[in-house]
């Protein structure tokens, strides 16, 4: 074969190569900024949430639950403070359960939770708290739990260090 | 490890199969390249050979779709375009006067590594599962270390004394060693994980743990390094050494375990410097490169080392072309220096190609590391994503002079079965922890609120085959079942929430 085509053709090896590895890296798109992402958001409702915890769901998740208008479903648990800050698990129709067990739908790594410290679980369009017995207990706003209780978006739910709430 | 999202992933499976064809025409293509450009016939061996990896490697992917359907769709195409540049290079220095037959038992080997990846696949579907073996996987990487040493099993080459001869073959069995070590650093951390970290002595600034939390760990280590000093075998001891300090660091997030991997390092190079006179030769070789007494020693000089510089340098920006330099000039161009022959035919645009598919699947390991739920899934990724990066890193060093050089395989690259297994499993692993990283969460049905079936685990051990899987993540994204607002007084009176009314 003539020297001048293999040459065209070991260009055309390395402009492949180089083709695969681009390709490769578009497809990725924004799959590698996604921690960047949720840190953002974090960050951004970290001050939002700080202002009133002891008044309180914030004056929108306040207002919405009064009056005939339908209420909007929650559709999203948000860890706003402690270890996992920024971490967020879609609410589907099937409850959650939160701790630091591995088989827990949600695994705290706080280590003031215990194994399968609490659940979430739907009810209607509501969604409830329960503690499954924990030892450090669980918290909807300032109140510890004793038995399920309805959690409304904006209601802050502390289980040891960590802070979570669900958003619609 | 602490920010993660848990969003909705396509498999993309159909953007691997487009990637794999891209990377199958890379591989394929480089071989054909190599005999056009030494104007040798292209026999139906070829062919023969094309289709066997080719057809191996789409099987691969039809097990990723029924088994692994959210497994990563990028680590596949990077494996297989340099396990195939790998073979292509083998197969080119075969036509050098020093190698004969070597590509055809490389491609053996990477059939046999492939299948054996796609078993490892099929039957443990689930990568904690290997969490109940983590003290199984201890035994079993001491035993394997301590096969070579073992009279009338393990044999000795090139001064290292890592091999085991299985009479049809011959067998390293530190590379497999990798992964169970691997397996065990992380288990165990993942147990002990808290422990670790609260209980412990603060001395000013750094917190120690515990001697009895550590004992197991650094008995792991001991072991490691001891039995890879007396091996001879200096790059693996150091890869095993970064794979401790970056697992425990991953777990602890605490800095001072890398100060104190560091301060470690450094004695312990500094003894093997004093005890061991391989040792001393690499370092002289690495300072005293160009010295002519250095350069011209018989056996144990720094021929290897330079000529393998002068390869690079003879390559420049856009290389020699495929068939058209002189890699054989440097001593084992096929294995340890394979790295070299690259340099100098595909030259520096080329070699940074593979560079960067190596930093591409490094991150694809730590991806998976990030996106998995369990600890013990996230610290066996990172260690193998380690692992990967510290050979790469401890070869190219070696060969660029950053460090001395110490015979190690280049991943998926250099000729040798036994590395190339090890690293397919691995992407196995890999695979399925990225597979539990991006399949969407599982939960059971809800049967009834209080009751026990709507505990709210996951039942992914549970779900037996893709079609119950299926049902499970149907009925997982169906939007929630119409209600009034009426319904919801029928089961649970409202106990009285605090601060919201």
């Amino acid at each position: 074969m003539s020297e001048l085509a293999v040459t065209v053709l070991q260009f055309g090896l390395l402009l492949l190569l180089w083709i695969l590895i681009l390709s490769i890296i578009g497809a990725q798109g924004r799959d590698m900024t996604i921690s960047k992402r949720s840190r953002a958001r974090a960050a951004a409702s970290g001050p939002s949430a700080a202002p009133g915890p002891r008044n309180g769901p914030p004056a929108p998740a306040a207002a919405s639950h009064s009056g005939p208008t339908p209420r909007p479903r929650p559709r999203r648990l948000l860890v706003s403070e402690g270890p996992l800050a920024g971490t967020e698990l879609p609410l589907g129709s099937a409850s959650i359960m939160m701790g630091r067990a591995q088989e827990c739908t949600l695994v705290l790594d706080d280590d003031y939770a215990s194994g399968k410290h609490a659940r979430l679980f739907p009810q209607g369009s509501r969604w409830f708290l329960e503690d499954l017995g924990s030892t450090n207990g669980t918290w909807l706003g300032d109140e510890q739990l004793t038995r399920a209780s309805t959690v409304e978006p904006g209601d802050r739910i502390r289980i040891g260090k960590t802070v979570l709430e669900l958003r619609t | 490890m602490s920010t993660q999202t848990h969003q909705v992933y396509k498999p993309r499976r159909n953007l691997e199969l487009v990637l794999l064809l891209m990377a199958l025409t890379v591989a394929i293509g480089a071989q054909m390249l190599v005999a056009f450009a030494l104007d040798e016939p292209i026999t139906t061996d070829y062919f023969i050979e094309g289709s066997v990896y080719a057809g191996l490697v789409l099987a691969f992917h039809v097990v990723l779709r029924l088994r692994a359907k959210y497994a990563d769709p990028f680590i596949l195409p990077i494996v297989v375009t340099l396990n195939g540049l790998g073979i292509a290079m083998i197969h080119r220095l075969d036509f050098t006067a020093s190698y004969s037959g070597v590509a055809d038992r490389q491609l053996l080997w990477t059939g046999v590594s492939i299948v054996a990846a796609i078993v490892l696949l099929w039957l443990l579907k689930d990568h904690r599962r290997l969490r109940q073996l983590t003290y199984i996987s201890l035994a079993v990487s001491v035993l394997l270390l301590f096969m070579p040493i073992l009279p009338g099993l393990g044999s000795e080459e090139n001064g290292a004394r890592i091999w085991v001869d299985l009479g049809f073959a011959s067998f390293q069995p530190s590379e497999i060693a990798k992964i169970t070590l691997a397996v065990f650093f992380a288990g165990f951390l993942a147990n002990n994980r808290d422990l670790i970290l609260l209980a412990g002595r603060k001395v000013g600034p750094v917190t120690f743990p515990r001697l009895r939390d550590l004992a197991p760990m650094f008995i792991a280590w001991i072991v490691a390094i001891g039995v890879l000093v007396v091996q001879n075998d200096l790059g693996n001891a150091l890869m095993f050494f970064g794979l401790f300090v970056a697992v425990i660091y991953v777990a602890t997030s605490r800095f001072s375990w890398i100060a104190i991997g560091a301060v470690f390092m450094l004695f312990g190079a500094a003894l093997a410097y004093q005890f061991v006179g391989h040792f001393r030769d690499r370092v002289e070789i690495w300072l005293n490169a160009f010295d002519p007494e250095v350069y011209n020693r018989a056996f144990g000089g720094s021929h290897q080392v330079v000529q393998g510089l002068f390869g690079l340098a003879h390559g420049g920006l856009a290389g020699t072309g495929l068939g058209s330099g002189n890699p054989n000039m440097v001593s084992l161009a096929n294995s340890d220096m394979i790295i070299t022959a690259f340099g100098e035919e595909l030259g520096f645009i080329g070699l940074s190609a593979m560079l960067l598919l190596y930093l591409l699947l490094f991150s694809r390991y730590m991806r998976a590391g990030l996106g998995t739920r369990d600890t013990f899934g996230k610290l066996l990724a990172v260690g193998l994503a380690v692992v990967l990066v510290l050979q790469v890193f401890v070869v190219v060093g070696g060969i660029t002079r950053v460090i001395p050089l110490t015979g190690l395989a280049t991943p998926f690259l250099a000729a040798g079965g036994s590395a190339l297994l090890a690293n397919w499993l691995i992407v196995a692993l890999v695979l399925l922890i990225s597979h539990a990283a991006r399949q969407p969460v599982i939960v059971g049905p809800m049967v009834n609120a209080t009751g026990e079936a709507s505990s709210g685990t996951e039942s992914r051990l549970q779900s037996d085959g893709p079609g119950a899987r299926e049902t499970a993540v149907r009925r997982h994204s169906a939007p929630p079942a119409p209600s009034t607002a009426d319904e919801e007084h029928t089961r649970l009176d409202h106990a009285p929430r605090g601060g919201t009314q």
